[in-house]
């Protein structure tokens, strides 16, 4: 494994910032840490930078301590790249100083190619000469992760990296970023609170609450099989219904009967049910019909807001040419492929 | 109404002040201490002499001004800034007793026999030489009156320079009317007022300086310090050759 | 929003040029002294330049040179360090010197140079002291000295640095840091390669400001007996009696003042460009180890007891002897002070007002350089001002004076202006316009145009929206204005000393006079009330948080 994380614990005062984290990262996967503001996710980041000390626990680089209580190994000795939030660029240099700074540990002579090289990788190369306060948002982050990369660090960190940038640029900017990282078969980890970038860069992504970890999977995973209510809650959208187990794959509802896969529920069990808006199917041919309450267009499909006739309002995403106005009934199928089911509290 | 001589004369030089024909303030003033077109008069008196210490110095060993130019005193004497008016004004004198090149030397020789750099007022001086700094000086008679007042015990004492020769230079304070004053008979009371006396007394002993008027006695703390000669010359020629001995310190180094 | 000429109505025009001769009259105290100082290069007097050249000009220039260079060097690496240590580290006590460091500004030079002569000269109670225990006291350095000078004017001067550097490293530094520690390098070799450069902007512009103010210094090198370009002046004045001499000498250190006005405008600009953002929230200060962190405290504690606290305490301990002196003639320069600096405060203001808003209604680059050319004033020393703003109001007095004789002839009325308070006005107009200015002008930006549209748009325009929107959001601002105005003339000494009408005289003016005699113990009750007045500002710097982090 290239970077471990050990039951890591990170305390202010009373307060865990962050509580027991425990995560894996092979070599050449770029992982993420997401979750809302204040769950810790910057400070654990910055304990594997070697900026915070950690209280219980262990953080380990491919066999190597790193940090454990009363030792904190220190951030210029872990080869770890750094991209900042605000990018901190150094503004009296020039964009190549920049991207050169960190090579002082080759001779002379590479410094320079390899620093050129490294803005090429990033699309930067007519702006070497220019200085940070001339370049724009955008081109200032990728200055900021060219100059991480070019010493080729065992890991990369990059905090919350397209924050400041417009969503547009968001979205292209994350496909770049995946594909520099790819190309150069780095390790990287990534902290922000957005679920398009998570999606979009990492490989596997670690949803976190209050400084723990919820659960550390693929994207994929964690938006069809969450483990725990508050990920289901987080990732994508969705309604809870409450449900009855009356047959080990098939739940009574409010908004009636359920069939889904979903084996280990014995029957009788009381469980709440995710609906996705996926889950929620327009079919005219179904005899359960809902009523549109909202609706909005989103381009190439409707999410609208559904009243069904038990008053229970779910979630539906709708090829758009169905277009239907509020106060319309529609018929619907809730057909979920999988059940996300939780033991009713 | 200002103090030195210098400033008299030049105010009169350029003709901010005009003539009294008085002949109260003729009879009580002498001649050496009035403008000799009559534009100024001067009230009270002041010398600038020798102080030393009574711990290292005797009295015999001084004599004039110029003699502290001589190696005897190298690295014992303390002076005030060539800045200060009073100074200007000695040496203003000097050069009108000795013509300018010998009073260059004589000033260079005050500088090479300097203990430490200039003082910015004549009360430092006389703590130095009391502390030991140096051993004598050149001081205005009232800062040591004060001096005395504040520290009776003081081991310093005034000594009056150049009594064989030509006399302690002295300087005045003195008024005169300016040219277009409104209130011309009235001023001109004032002065004549100033000149009496009374007045007289009270002008000097406030400020422990001598009183011009020769029919008025001193302060008995001044007269304590005994009688000496006056230079005689008339003081308007300090202000005359105030330019030129402001250029000569520039030249002969007394900062 | 640039409206092509030919659309601009005549209605606009009157007041266009109203405004724009009213701003261009405010510039005139401050560019006089450059014109007459102009006139009098090209009209030299022979005999005294020559003898200036030989004997004055060398040992005044070297003087002025080597102290300037001395006071930015020692004072630009105390404010350096100092802010390093209470932006960057953690050590005991930080909290307190993280303010208190700052404290010497509210003790003018002039008084800290007399306190530091009465109390290390060789008849002070130090030495005294020390020959009474040690029978000599040889090895306490000569205090009246170029050494002291520029140890006492760092002193009072490298609060400046202190405050630029503290802003830039507390906004960059910490992030800087981490950056570098994330491309390898060690904390120390982070803080020399990219913290400090990072921070050049700001320790220049620092730098400059000491620069600027030793060269207008006049009270303190005069208490030390240093000649300098200003005490030059004012003896060529007083004493030679040459306006032309006088004017030449100022002259010359123009030119000195233009080259570290240069410096400090190009920094000021340079630092814009750095970025802004302050995202330290969380970035810890350094551990130092427990000898750094002993260092840094005696450092800090040493600086601050120097500088500060002792001067204070002995001019306390001189006031207290002279508190006799506390009769009506005390209380007679006290009221002429707060008179001067209150009449001061309100003539500046009202101008900064007038200028910010030819600036906000009429802005072009005509205005822009107008108002440059008004402000510039704080850059030219008191002593250069006052000469510079007085001859041209004698000229002018006895042009007038004249003129009026020709027509009335003997019986003509009398025109002084020279002795008159107009004269300190205007000088203290060009030297402190800048000061009134930058806080009025930054606070009519914060009222952005936006905020005007939305009044108008609601029907609120002209004298209502000054009186309704504008004033109130201004209230802090003039406040602020009036208060660093009247302090400022408060402390202000060679201005007031050269240009002041007979018997108007200031606690500023009381102390320079008891020090030229020598009497320090009768000069610290007016140091004490001027230092008293001088706190306020530095109380409303850290109040407003700006050593916070």
């Amino acid at each position: 494994m290239w970077l471990e994380l050990d039951n890591v614990v990170r305390r202010f005062g009373q307060r865990s910032a962050v509580d027991g984290l425990s995560l894996q990262l092979a070599k050449g996967s770029i992982g993420c840490l997401l979750g809302p503001s204040g769950c810790g996710k910057t400070t654990a980041l910055r304990a594997i930078a070697g900026f915070e000390p950690i209280d219980a626990g262990e953080i380990r680089a491919h066999g190597r301590v790193l940090s454990r209580p009363g030792f904190t190994a220190a951030p210029e000795h872990r080869r770890i790249g750094m991209v900042f939030q605000d990018y901190a660029l150094f503004p009296h240099l020039t964009v190549l100083e920049n991207v050169a700074f960190g090579l002082h540990r080759l001779p002379q002579q590479a410094r320079r190619p390899r620093a050129l090289e490294m803005l090429s990788i990033v699309g930067l190369s007519e702006y070497v000469a220019r200085h940070p306060h001339q370049l724009s948002g955008g081109q200032q982050q990728r200055v900021a992760l060219a100059r991480a990369l070019a010493p080729e660090p065992e890991l990369v960190l990059l905090d919350e990296p397209f924050s400041s940038l417009d969503v547009e640029l968001r979205e292209r900017l994350s496909a770049e970023v995946r594909a520099v990282l790819k190309s150069l078969n780095a390790t990287a980890l990534l902290v922000t609170h957005d679920q398009q970038e998570a999606f979009a860069v990492a490989d596997l992504v670690g949803v976190m609450k209050e400084g723990k970890l919820e659960q550390w999977d693929t994207s994929y995973e964690l938006y069809h099989r969450p483990s725990t209510r508050f990920v289901a809650d987080f990732i994508g959208q969705g309604v809870f219904v409450r449900g009855e187990v009356i047959e080990p794959g098939t739940f009574r509802t409010d908004v009636g009967v359920v069939r889904a896969n979903g084996t280990h529920w014995d029957a009788g069990e009381e469980v709440d049910l995710l609906l996705r808006p996926d889950d929620v199917v327009h079919d005219d041919a179904s005899e359960l019909r809902a009523e549109v309450c909202q609706r909005a267009f989103r381009g190439a499909d409707f999410l609208y807001t559904l009243k069904m006739p038990n008053g229970t309002q779910l979630l539906s995403l709708v090829p758009s040419h169905h277009n239907h106005a509020i106060g319309e009934h529609i018929g619907v199928r809730i057909e979920p492929d999988h059940v996300i089911a939780f033991k009713r509290r | 109404m200002t103090v030195d001589a210098g400033e008299l004369w030049h105010a009169a030089e350029r003709g901010l002040l005009q003539p009294v024909d008085s002949a109260v303030l003729a009879a009580n003033i002498p001649e050496a201490y009035r403008d000799p077109a009559n534009r100024w008069f001067g009230f009270s008196i002041r010398a600038r002499t020798l102080v030393y210490s009574t711990e290292r110095v005797k009295p015999e060993e001084l004599s004039t001004y110029e003699a502290l130019a001589e190696p005897q005193w190298k690295g014992r004497l303390c002076l005030r800034t060539s800045k200060k008016v009073y100074n200007q004004s000695l040496v203003a004198m000097l050069i009108a007793q000795h013509g300018e090149e010998l009073t260059e030397k004589v000033v260079r020789g005050w500088v090479e026999n300097l203990a430490t750099d200039v003082f910015a007022n004549d009360t430092q001086l006389m703590e130095a030489i009391a502390a030991g700094q140096c051993d004598v000086g050149i001081v205005n008679t009232y800062y040591f009156g004060r001096l005395l007042r504040d520290k009776p015990e003081i081991p310093v004492k005034l000594f009056w320079a150049d009594q064989e020769g030509s006399g302690v230079h002295v300087n005045v304070s003195g008024a005169g009317i300016t040219a277009h004053a409104p209130h011309r008979e009235a001023a001109q009371k004032f002065l004549e007022w100033l000149s009496q006396t009374e007045s007289q007394s009270m002008f000097a002993d406030r400020n422990l300086e001598y009183p011009a008027n020769p029919g008025v006695k001193a302060d008995s703390i001044v007269l304590e310090w005994g009688e000496f000669t006056p230079n005689p010359i008339n003081l308007s020629k300090a202000g005359e050759l105030q330019a030129a001995a402001v250029r000569l310190m520039d030249r002969a180094g007394y900062r | 929003m640039a409206t092509p000429a030919s659309n601009r109505y005549a209605s606009e025009r009157s007041p266009r040029i109203l405004a724009g001769g009213l701003a261009l009259a405010l510039c005139i105290p401050a560019l006089a002294p450059l014109i007459v100082i102009g006139f009098a290069a090209v009209s030299p007097d022979a005999e005294i330049w020559s003898h200036l050249a030989r004997f004055v000009l060398p040992e005044v220039a070297s003087n002025t040179l080597m102290l300037v260079i001395s006071v930015a060097v020692i004072g630009g690496m105390l404010g350096t360090s100092l802010a390093w240590l209470t932006a960057m580290c953690e050590f005991p006590g930080r909290r307190f010197f993280e303010w208190a460091l700052l404290l010497p500004l509210a003790v003018p030079a002039y008084v800290l140079a007399f306190v530091a002569v009465g109390f290390l000269d060789y008849s002070g109670p130090l030495q005294t002291a020390l020959r009474g225990t040690f029978g000599s006291s040889v090895w306490v350095p000569p205090i009246r000295s170029l050494g002291g000078a520029a140890m006492v004017l760092s002193l009072a001067t490298y609060p400046y640095v202190y405050l630029l550097a503290r802003s830039a490293f507390l906004t960059q530094g910490r992030r800087a840091l981490e950056a570098a520690q994330a491309l390898g390098y060690s904390r120390s070799q982070a803080s020399w390669k990219v913290a400090l450069p990072m921070a050049r902007p700001w320790i220049f512009a620092g730098i400059a400001l000491t620069a600027m103010e030793t060269l207008a210094d006049f009270g303190a090198v005069y208490i030390f007996n240093t000649r300098t370009f200003t005490t030059a002046i004012y003896g060529a004045w007083f004493g030679m009696r040459s306006v032309t001499t006088a004017l030449q000498l100022a002259g010359v250190l123009m030119v000195f003042v233009l080259i570290v006005f240069v410096i400090e405008r190009r920094s000021r600009a340079s630092a814009a460009f750095a970025s802004a953002r302050d995202m330290t929230r969380g970035s810890p200060r350094f551990e130092l180890s427990s000898t750094g962190r002993v260092a840094a405290a005696c450092f800090a504690g040493l600086i601050f007891a120097i500088g500060f606290a002792l001067p204070i305490v002995q001019l306390a301990i001189w006031a207290i002897e002279r508190i006799g002196d506390l009769d009506s003639r005390y209380f007679g320069f006290v009221s002429r002070s707060l008179l001067l600096a209150g009449s001061a405060a309100f003539m500046i203001v009202s101008c900064s007002v007038l200028l910010a808003y030819i600036q906000r209604r009429l802005p072009s680059r005509f205005s822009q350089a107008v108002i440059r050319l008004a402000t510039l004033g704080y850059a030219i020393p008191g002593a250069v001002l006052a000469v510079g703003v007085i001859v041209p109001i004698i000229f002018l007095s006895n042009a007038l004076q004249d003129l009026l004789r020709t027509w009335f002839g003997a019986g003509a009325p009398t025109i002084m202006f020279q002795g008159t308070l107009l004269a300190v006005l205007l000088g203290y107009l060009a030297r402190f316009l800048a000061v009134g200015f930058n806080p009025v002008e930054s606070g009519l930006q914060r009222i952005t145009k936006s905020v005007d549209e939305a009044a108008i748009s609601l029907g609120v325009t002209g004298a209502a929206l000054l009186r309704r929107v504008h004033m109130p959001l201004l209230k802090t601002s003039l406040a602020t204005a009036a208060t660093l105005v009247f302090v400022d003339v408060m402390k202000e000494m060679p201005i007031t000393l050269i240009v002041r009408p007979f018997g108007w005289d200031t606690l500023a003016v009381r102390v320079f006079e008891m020090t030229a005699e020598g009497e320090w113990e009768r000069a610290a009750l007016p140091a004490v009330a001027i230092v008293l007045v001088g706190l306020v500002p530095v109380a409303m710097l850290t109040r407003r948080g700006a050593h916070v982090a």
